[in-house]
């Protein structure tokens, strides 16, 4: 049998369990999402976005659709590697798999491939959720699904970073909440960057969550507010770059060999 | 799993020249050099903070080396790294599964992690855990196991791969006598069908039992590596503890050196290696003190454990 072969049976072995932990605790991992969406569509789509009226052309329940997937999307999919890869060195059972021949690209690729399960798991589920709210008519399915594997694949990157130099349960929590909460709210889910004044509407552009969000809202809505190349041309560099980091750390030993 | 070559006569395990020097500047190696032949069951014992388990962090990737070699089965363990860990199997001192996974799921998880496709592994895990009377337990959570059945475990894991080199870090470590002796036949046939074993054990008793050869490490350095019997051999003295049928209030003269009474019914000795018995049993005699029972102080092993590395009976107790 080759490395090779030994390999893709690690990796799928790996991504099965990242799975089936998702399912075994779908309480914590699917119902939220789902939950914390609902409000969001009660709270700002119908009640106050009623009095907003149009943007782009669409109502705000539509407008603001894509960029609560994308929100969903993003935290499901950095809360579940962070938190998975983060137990698993806690608990020690990380070294089940650093004793094992399992090439550190496996590994890496293993929770990567278990957060975005999860991401797009509860992107799809939110969507459902979406649906019962307003009319959603996918105007470029390809940009759909393009950006949603890109953006869960970037995020569960981030979410493992965070989880190797974590030593301690509320390292696990800090990220999530003074850095990725404020960049999704003001990465222009709930608003149009091109409604910011000019500085605001400056600073906005160096946040990488606005091009995910505006790519999202091109391929259901089909509007445009930032350019395509530069949204995927972006997204291309944070995925390469954090995985090439993570692999770095990794073979280091940060976080994981003394 | 991949195959690898494999000359006829090779070391199983051989570390050269092996250093480890923590960031914080402690020294917990100091080059050792270890050599372990294939089929051989090989005890590595040496007080808390002697380099053990840095010796075997090292060994399973989990510690980086500072300086040195380590060859398994003939495999560079640096250069080609994965091949080497895939011809060994680890049984940690400390637990570290997933609690929350169910019994069977952890072994064969861990087969796949080696490559091992799920065809195999299915009856591989049946034949281990019925092996080590894990089987009943197979659909429970790991974390309802006790102690014992945890370390047992453990040992499953370690062999799902079918290793040639198992390593054993304190495996009966808190575990009940009927349940260490269980998993010590298990290993004594595990061994006798060809897997060389090395462990570690706080037991002496344990490595004395198991074990035809050991490397005793403190402090850092290999202080004596060989046969057991050889190692015994360097023992000068022995120290035995004679039970009384009578009471003595206090020793009588008598023509023995090394001698004295550590409570009413019991008379401590300690005599050279190549000293009679019979003078001391006649002086004895001559003043009516009748002996119950003769035995070691210590086991022979714990005597030359505490020889080799300056300790007392409670160093590594």
């Amino acid at each position: 049998m080759t490395r090779m072969r030994e390999n893709w049976i690690g990796l799928k072995t790996l991504v099965a369990k990242e799975v089936t932990r998702i399912f075994r605790i779908w309480s914590q991992t699917l119902i939220p999402p789902m939950i914390t969406m609902t409000l969001y569509f009660v709270i700002f789509g119908s009640v106050i976005g009623a009095r907003v009226g149009k943007i782009s052309g669409f109502n705000y329940m539509a407008y603001i659709a894509p960029g609560l997937i994308m929100m969903s999307v993003i935290t499901n999919s950095y809360s579940n590697v962070v938190s998975s890869f983060f137990g698993a060195k806690f608990a020690r059972h990380v070294e089940e798999l650093m004793v094992s021949p399992l090439p550190l690209t496996c590994i890496l690729l293993g929770y990567m491939a278990g957060g975005m399960v999860r991401g797009l798991l509860t992107g799809a589920l939110v969507t459902l959720v979406a649906l019962f709210f307003t009319h959603l008519d996918p105007a470029h399915p390809w940009i759909i699904i393009t950006v949603a594997l890109f953006t869960s694949a970037i995020f569960s990157l981030a979410g493992f970073t965070n989880a190797i130099f974590a030593k301690k349960f509320d390292d696990i929590s800090i990220v999530p909440t003074f850095v990725l909460t404020p960049l999704t709210y003001l990465g222009g889910v709930f608003y149009s960057i091109s409604l910011l004044p000019p500085f605001w509407r400056s600073l906005s552009r160096f946040n990488p969550i606005v091009y995910m969000v505006s790519a999202f809202r091109t391929g259901i809505l089909g509007i445009y507010t930032m350019p395509l190349d530069t949204a995927y041309a972006i997204m291309s560099l944070f995925l390469l770059g954090l995985f090439a980091t993570n692999l770095w750390l990794l073979r280091r030993g940060i976080g994981l060999r003394s | 799993m991949t195959q690898v070559p494999i000359p006829d006569k090779v070391d199983a395990l051989e570390i050269r020249g092996l250093r480890k020097i923590y960031r914080h500047g402690v020294v917990a190696l100091k080059g050792i050099d270890l050599t372990v032949q294939p089929g051989e069951f090989f005890a590595l014992l040496g007080p808390n903070g002697a380099g053990k388990t840095t010796t075997i962090g090292i060994l399973t990737s989990l510690v980086t080396k500072t300086d040195g070699s380590i060859r398994v089965f003939g495999v560079d363990h640096e250069r080609k790294s994965a091949e080497a860990r895939a011809l060994m199997g680890v049984v940690p001192q400390e637990i570290n599964f997933n609690l929350f996974e169910r019994v069977a799921d952890i072994v064969i998880n861990q087969a796949g992690y080696y490559g091992v496709p799920r065809a195999i592994a299915r009856p591989r895990c049946q034949k281990l855990l019925e092996g080590l009377d894990l089987w009943p337990y197979r659909d429970a959570m790991a974390r309802t196991l006790s102690g014992g059945f945890k370390r047992r475990l453990m040992i499953a894991r370690a062999l799902i791969h079918e290793p040639r080199l198992l390593i054993l870090d304190e495996p009966t470590a808190g575990v009940d006598v009927e349940m260490r002796h269980e998993t010590w036949d298990f290993l004594r046939a595990l061994n006798a069908s060809g897997t060389t074993i090395i462990l570690t054990t706080h037991y002496l008793e344990e490595a004395e039992l198991l074990c035809g050869r050991l490397a005793i490490i403190h402090q850092g350095t290999i202080v004596a590596q060989g046969r057991k019997r050889d190692l015994l051999d360097l023992m000068n003295q022995q120290t035995y503890i004679l039970d009384l049928f009578d009471p003595l209030e206090a020793l009588p003269d008598l023509p023995i050196r090394n001698i004295r009474l550590l409570d009413p019914h019991q008379i401590e000795i300690v005599i050279d290696r190549n000293e009679d018995l019979n003078p001391i049993f006649e002086a004895l005699a001559s003043q009516h003190i009748r002996i119950q029972s003769l035995r070691n102080k210590s086991n022979r092993l714990e005597e030359l454990f505490l020889h080799l590395t300056g300790g007392t009976h409670d160093a590594h107790a």
